[in-house]
Formats: C-alpha cells, sequence, structure tokens
C-alpha cells in the first residue's frame, strides 16, 4: 500500500474520494444504531471518525480457514473498500496484500515501529502451543509473531471463534494444542468477536466503536461487545413465537419446517448463542441461517464443537442411552436380589434361632 | 470452564451418572420391597369384595368426606404441586424431547404459557404448604429431616426452570446447568428419600385396600 499518497486524515481522504457528509452522516447514524448509541452519537462519530488519522491495523492469520476474511469482504456498511480507502490503514494482511515474502514482512516490521503502541492488531485463527511447526508464517511461528506484534499494539481485536476461543482446532482431541489469543496475551486489551465465521458488520462495527472513541466498547464476561452479543438467538428469533405456541418441525422437510416453525427439536443451539445473526442478520441483511431453515449451530460460543451433537434437541441428553439405562436397571435388580436374599437369610436363621418357651417354665421363673 | 462447558457436562457425564443411579435405585428399592414377601393368608377374607385394591388407590386419592374443610391447605397444596409438577415435566417441549430421545416416544406439548403457569402454581403452592408445615404445631412435630430434604429436592427443579426460561438471576446458558444439576440431584436422591412415593404410593394404596378388603374393613 503506497502511504505516501495517503491523506492525514479520514475527513481529507474521504472529500478526495467525493463522499459528501450527507452520505458520511448517514453512515455514522447506522453505525450509532448498530451500537446500541443513543442517536446524538451519531455526529459525535462523524466528528471523531473524520478528524482521526487513519488508523493502522496488522491482521495476523494464524490456524485458520480464512473464512472470518471472506466474510468481512461482505461488510456491507461499511464495505472493507470503505474501511480500507477511508478509515484504517491495513498495513499486513496475507490474504488481502499484495506483497509477499520478505517485503510483507517488511511491511509488517515497518507498521509496528512507525506506529508504535498505537496500531490495531487483528487477529484470526488459534495460535499452536504443541509444536511451534505446525504453523508458521515466513519461518516464525505463530506464537512469537503473536507476542512480537502484540508487543506494541494499542489492542488487539480477535475475530473468529478460533482466535477468540481456540475454536475448530482446539476441538477435542486438539492435536495442535491449540489455544486462543486471550490465553497467551494477558497485558492488553483484547476484544472477542467470536462466530465462524464472525458477522461482517460486527467486525468493522467493532473497528468504527474503536476509531470514534479510542477505547473498547463495553465486553461480556467472554470478552465479547455487549451491544452485539447481549442477547441470544433465540430471544430475538422470529421464530420464538413458534416456539413459545409448541409449534415446531420434526424433520427439515415437513409441513412444519416449510410453514417456517421452531427448529428447536431439530437441534438449533439458538437458546444458548450469543449473537446479532437474527437482528443484523447476513449478506447486507439479507437472511440468517435460521430464516434459511436451519438451527443455529451455536458457533460463537466457546468449544461449541463439543457440546453434544448439533442436530440433537439441547434438551437431550449429549451421551445418555437406553442400554445405558436397561444396563442401570439389570444392576439395580441384582442388587434387590441380594439385599432380598439377605433379608430372607436373617428371618429364616433368626427363626432357627427361635426358642419356644413353655407356661410351665414361665412359672417356674416366676417363682 | 466456560457456562457451554457447564452445560455439557451437565447434560452429558452427570446426567449419564444421575440417571444411572435413579434407574438402579429404583429397580433396588422395587425389588428389595416385593422381596419381602408376605405369609400366605389362609384364612377366609371376611367380605367377598373384588377390586378393593384397584378402588382404594381411587378413593384414597380423593379427600374423604369433610376432610377438605378440615385440611383445605393440605389438598388443594398438594394436588395443585403434583399437576403442576407433572405438566412441566410431562408437557413441556424441551422435556418431551427428552423423554422421546431416551425412550422413541413422543406427545403433543402445551405452549409454554401454559406450563409457566403450571410451574408459577406448583412453586406457590410449594412454598405454602412448607409455611403450613412449619405452623400447624401436629405437622411441624412429625416433620423429619427427610421432609424438608424432600421439599428442596422438589422446588429446585422448578424454581432453576423458571428462573431459566425468564432470564433470572443468571445468565441463562449457566441456568440452564443449575436447571440439569438440580434435577440430576433429584434423580440421584429420589429412590433413596421420601419422594420414592413417586413409584411406591399406588402400590401401597393397592395393597392397603386390598388387606382391608380380605379382612372386612372399609378404606
Amino acid at each position: 500500500m503506497k502511504q505516501a499518497e495517503q491523506p492525514g486524515s479520514v475527513g481529507e481522504g474521504l472529500k478526495q474520494r467525493g463522499i459528501t457528509r450527507r452520505e458520511f452522516l448517514k453512515f455514522c447514524t447506522a453505525m450509532t444504531a448498530m451500537l446500541a448509541l443513543p442517536p446524538a452519537m451519531a455526529s459525535v462519530m462523524a466528528e471523531a471518525i473524520s478528524k482521526a488519522r487513519r488508523q493502522s491495523v496488522i491482521w495476523l492469520s494464524f490456524q485458520e480457514c480464512t473464512g472470518c476474511t471472506e466474510s468481512i469482504t461482505r461488510s456491507h456498511s461499511p464495505t472493507l473498500e470503505n474501511l480500507i480507502f477511508d478509515l484504517i490503514s491495513l498495513d499486513y494482511h496475507h490474504t488481502l496484500q499484495a506483497a509477499s515474502g520478505a517485503a510483507a514482512e517488511h511491511a509488517r516490521e515497518l507498521a509496528m515501529k512507525g506506529n508504535e503502541g498505537k496500531y490495531l492488531l487483528i487477529v484470526d485463527g488459534s495460535i499452536p502451543l504443541g509444536n511451534p511447526g505446525y504453523s508458521t508464517i515466513a519461518g516464525i511461528s505463530n506464537y512469537d509473531m503473536l507476542l512480537e506484534t502484540a508487543r506494541g499494539a494499542a489492542a488487539i481485536v480477535a475475530v473468529g471463534t478460533c482466535a477468540t476461543y481456540g475454536g475448530l482446532p482446539k476441538a477435542d482431541p486438539n492435536p495442535t494444542g491449540a489455544v486462543s489469543v486471550g490465553d497467551i496475551i494477558k497485558d492488553k486489551p483484547i476484544i472477542n468477536v467470536p462466530g465462524c465465521p464472525p458477522i461482517p458488520v460486527v467486525m468493522t462495527g467493532v473497528l468504527a466503536h474503536f476509531l470514534t472513541f479510542g477505547n473498547i466498547p463495553e465486553l461480556d464476561a467472554l470478552g465479547r461487545p455487549k451491544s452485539f452479543y447481549g442477547e441470544t438467538i433465540h430471544d430475538r428469533c422470529y421464530r420464538r413465537p413458534f416456539y413459545d405456541q409448541g409449534k415446531f418441525a420434526q424433520t427439515f422437510d415437513d409441513e412444519a419446517a416449510r410453514k417456517g416453525w421452531c427448529l428447536f427439536k431439530l437441534g438449533c443451539k439458538g437458546p444458548v448463542t450469543y449473537n446479532a445473526c437474527a437482528t443484523t442478520k447476513w449478506n447486507d441483511g439479507t437472511s440468517f441461517p435460521i430464516q434459511s431453515g436451519h438451527g443455529c449451530i451455536g458457533c460463537s460460543e466457546p468449544n461449541f464443537w463439543d457440546a453434544g451433537p448439533l442436530y440433537k434437541a439441547l434438551s437431550m441428553p449429549v451421551s445418555a442411552t437406553a442400554a445405558m439405562l436397561g444396563g442401570a436397571a439389570a444392576a439395580g435388580a441384582a442388587a434387590g436380589v441380594a439385599i432380598t436374599w439377605h433379608n430372607r437369610s436373617t428371618k429364616a436363621a433368626a427363626k432357627a434361632a427361635h426358642e419356644k418357651v413353655t407356661v410351665q417354665e414361665l412359672m417356674r421363673e416366676e417363682k | 470452564m466456560n457456562h457451554l462447558d457447564l452445560l455439557t457436562f451437565a447434560r452429558g457425564s452427570a446426567l449419564n451418572w444421575a440417571l444411572i443411579i435413579f434407574v438402579a435405585g429404583v429397580a433396588l428399592r422395587l425389588f428389595e420391597i416385593f422381596g419381602l414377601g408376605r405369609k400366605a393368608d389362609l384364612a377366609r377374607p371376611r367380605t367377598d369384595s373384588p377390586g378393593s385394591g384397584w378402588r382404594t388407590i381411587v378413593t384414597r386419592s380423593l379427600p374423604p368426606e369433610g376432610m377438605l374443610k378440615r385440611e383445605p391447605v393440605t389438598y388443594i397444596g398438594g394436588f395443585v404441586f403434583h399437576i403442576g409438577l407433572f405438566v412441566a415435566i410431562f408437557f413441556f417441549a424441551p422435556h418431551i424431547e427428552f423423554f422421546r430421545s431416551m425412550t422413541g416416544l413422543g406427545w403433543p406439548s402445551l405452549s409454554s404459557a401454559l406450563v409457566d403457569a403450571s410451574v408459577v402454581a406448583a412453586i406457590v403452592a410449594l412454598a405454602v404448604l412448607l409455611a403450613h408445615r412449619l405452623n400447624h404445631p401436629v405437622k411441624r412435630l412429625l416433620s423429619t429431616f427427610g421432609d424438608y430434604l424432600a421439599w428442596t429436592l422438589a422446588l429446585l427443579p422448578l424454581l432453576t426452570g423458571y428462573m431459566a426460561y425468564h432470564h433470572l438471576m443468571l445468565e441463562y446458558t449457566l441456568m440452564l446447568a443449575m436447571h440439569l444439576f438440580s434435577v440430576e440431584l433429584l434423580l440421584a436422591l429420589l429412590p433413596f428419600t421420601k419422594l420414592f412415593h413417586t413409584f411406591s404410593v399406588f402400590i401401597s394404596r393397592w395393597y392397603n385396600g386390598d388387606i382391608f378388603g380380605r379382612k372386612g374393613v372399609a378404606s
């Protein structure tokens, strides 16, 4: 990316690109609404962003599938192009940068030096601790690169369930010893933006918040921004009324499924999944998994891969079987028979030991 | 361990062990009770009263004449609690899914609002019954640790289920895990406490009715 030609502030850049103030305010209004901020904050946001220098961002990809990057390229408000050209200076990103090899690493080092303590570090993918050779970039292990790059970062945004909680690589039996960013970095503010992948506008929304306020949004106990992860999919689902009425699809292609009834019985994990899919939706607000007929798999929750079968209802046991109960009944019955035998032999022994006493004997004792 | 991990444990190993203890315990107690046996009754029945045992199952489940007036709290509270609990266990859609996964049997569910109302009724009934137990001198005298334990074990699943559904106090996933743990505690202790009446109540009512019928005593 050609640093010299970039304008100093975001506002200048917008002007150069012919973006009117009205358009920019519209964007800021959408962002404030999405971040659940008061409407008056839109103009504050516009002011802050337009004055801000473009934020230097370093994006590191570790054990991941590039799904998070694929997702963010589908962001519609702001688009990734808007973000890169107007709001941030994306100084390093494997997939999106033109440079490769030593030149790419040089760009990362340059950005780190030039923005010491100010750049924003975005990480997707988990970090393998089992063996440094499991995942390397330019001969540097993921662990070393994370430590080195995190040192001068103002804050870290972990995107995707792999970076936030270990994700698929960490799923049992976790062959690479995968851990999350938060498991390694303890001395920097970390914003977790989980999801497999995360919703594009949630990723860009979090970046917009950081650019506007220079700080991290309010987070929940799992480090997620409350504005996006404050409520469960189930509570905001448009199919929720069917759940409450007891109307459920039994299979994916029955009449009830066609009518759009609740997918709880088909294994929907919406009740225990905190994310904004049901409200912001995907692909420019087009749809989300439940709307397209598939239950939520809970992809933004830690260890969701190991949280029981995806197609078993949440209220079903994870591993209990009828055979197991049969075995327990047989064992209980056997124990019951043993106790009965014990009771009866005690009774028989008491009967055998019983000595009869005659009236004469009692009368003799009285004398 | 995060909340979802805890819930997975509650739905997994914890539930497996609770179910094993429950099923084995119930089988053990039933075999133990039936294995006690009775001496053969060689006497001719006093009255010819076929079906006395079965009739008693019904008659003992209804208040005798005048008793409803004398003990309204015990009878009404008892009925409200038991019906509420029954509806919550067997007619809430997620619960039916649990039974279907274990037995293959399924049946229609009631709406969440109706189940919710019956749970509230059951909880209120439990509270009233406890207050009555504590204030009634005879009941208090007769009460032992086992009674209060049974009351607590019955209350916890109702309370945690209600609070999970309404998102009260704890985060939903965590409260759902607590709900499962409370059910597991109930399952594991049911065979060995007064709660075993779930299985023995109609057996003992039948036995009493039958034996009294043979002896010519109205029951």
